[in-house]
């Protein structure tokens, strides 16, 4: 066990919010085709109700922090706002687009010890990083910061969202990543708006791309093992969780509400009428979240893929089930491994006898609800 | 074992909260983690640059954990030495002035 996953487990045992993502506004200077927020900044908290949220959070335990959005640099506070969790101790990640970073913030930046600054690159090419931020010039701009952030000596991890609109561009952005000397992460998640609309997750990379991904081992580190077709689902599996929304995690809104995750929009209160230790403690939502292990999962619980799966409870949140499982992860799941989940099993039991072959039967049966 | 006096001092540069009885810390520099146990996070919370390590081991350690004083301060300075490499705390001869603790 890593000293992260034991930190990891005793977080969980004493119920302690390790980390938390507070995104300080939903506004934003781009507008990705992908996004999964509005950009209303009505109703934002002040410079003082966030410093208060950070020192709560910092009480309770939080050590992992990360501030993102929307472009969290659109706040005149930002700066004040990152000082003050550094002033705490708290080890600060900034999620930006990176395209306001000139000289004076990148080393300021590198002064405030931020762990690490995250920035979106969805593509090798400018025209496609463009076509997506909607933003011209943005692939520039953002390059050119990353620049900088790297010769003031922070620590960058590129993100790379994988979706049509850049589709096969990921090795070419992983080699730009290697040349820079920053890391790189590749998400194939297309997360569905908040408000419960699902059109953008058509955005979503097709399953043969996904499966490109899952079995290269510059993605994956060791294919074999990532790709290994049957993990063993044994009772410490079953007396596990999905994932560490609402046990160790806390996703906070620029509107001062409380959520599990930032990809699991049940509300558990807001910070404005309840402090966030009330909140973490004391919550129906989140009590009832944690209540439930793997084997409390109607369907899940008995899937082959129940030790390996990254299933999100969140995006089942949002197909109607916290309980229940989540389509992406599913597909995720059959991709990495060729066998179909116990979700897609049982739906591919109800598609009529007559479909022509199994991959129009898996397209038809896997797709998240639109 | 040599009994000159050494005094430690908490960084700046680091990242740091209490899990439990424990203490995790992060050098902001490296992005070395540590999870300081009890004697360690006894140890850390003294660590401000004025209090002789001879005394903390003393104070923090021998008082509360079953331990020999000469053994606990050997491995206070072995601990103090790994922690001062990744640059969570700095290390001194002469207590700190005020300006250098944090």
């Amino acid at each position: 066990m890593t000293l992260i996953e034991e930190m990891n487990q005793k977080a969980t045992q004493l119920g302690v919010p390790l980390s938390a993502h507070l995104d300080i506004t939903w506004r934003c200077n781009e507008r990705c085709v992908h996004c999964y927020l509005d950009h209303d900044g009505k109703g934002e908290m002040t410079t003082a109700e966030i410093k208060s949220v950070i020192r709560q959070l910092s009480e309770c335990g939080t050590f992992f922090l990360s501030i993102s959005g929307g472009e969290p640099l659109l706040r005149r506070d930002c700066f004040e706002i990152l000082e003050y969790a550094r002033a705490l101790r708290l080890n600060v990640k900034l999620k930006t687009n990176a395209v306001m970073i000139g000289p004076k913030e990148s080393a300021r930046i590198k002064q405030l010890g931020i762990e690490q600054v995250q920035i979106s690159l969805y593509s090798h090419r400018a025209e496609t990083h463009d076509a997506i931020t909607k933003l011209p010039g943005s692939w520039r701009r953002t390059m050119d910061a990353i620049g900088r952030l790297k010769a003031d000596g922070v620590k960058i991890s590129l993100t790379n969202v994988l979706m049509t609109y850049n589709s096969g561009h990921a090795k070419a952005v992983k080699r730009l990543a290697n040349d820079l000397g920053v890391g790189f992460v590749v998400d194939p998640t297309i997360t569905p708006k908040l408000d419960g609309d699902w059109s953008i997750t058509k955005l979503g990379i097709s399953s043969k791309e996904l499966e490109e991904i899952y079995h290269t081992e510059e993605f994956v580190g060791n294919v074999g093992e990532f790709c290994a077709p049957v993990s063993e689902v044994d009772e410490d599996v079953l007396d596990g969780y999905s994932c560490s929304a609402g046990h160790t995690l806390a996703y906070i809104s620029p509107f001062a509400e409380v959520f599990p995750c930032v990809q699991f929009p049940m509300s558990c209160g807001s910070l404005r009428e309840q402090s966030f230790r009330e909140i973490w403690w004391h919550s129906k939502q989140l009590g009832e979240l944690r209540s439930v292990h793997v084997r409390d999962l109607h369907t899940c619980s008995h899937c082959t893929h129940a030790g390996s799966c990254s299933r999100c409870p969140g995006l089942a949140y949002m197909e109607g089930d916290f309980r229940g499982p989540s389509s992406q992860d599913c597909e995720k799941s059959y991709v990495r491994t060729g066998i179909p989940s116990a979700a897609q099993t049982a739906a591919m039991s109800r598609v009529p006898a007559a479909s022509s072959g199994l991959v129009q039967i898996t397209q038809a049966a896997f797709n998240a609800p639109s | 074992m040599t009994t000159e006096e050494i005094y430690i001092a908490q960084s700046t540069d680091i990242a740091c909260s209490t899990l439990g009885d424990d203490t995790i810390i992060m050098s902001t520099l490296d992005s070395t983690v540590f999870m300081l146990n009890a004697v360690g996070t006894a140890i850390w919370k003294a660590a401000d640059g004025e209090i002789p390590l001879s005394r903390i081991v003393q104070e923090q350690v021998c008082s509360q954990f079953e331990v020999a004083e000469d053994l606990a301060l050997a491995d206070a300075k072995e601990f103090v030495g790994e922690l001062a490499q990744h640059g969570i705390l700095s290390i001194t001869s002469t207590p700190h002035s005020p300006s250098e603790v944090l």
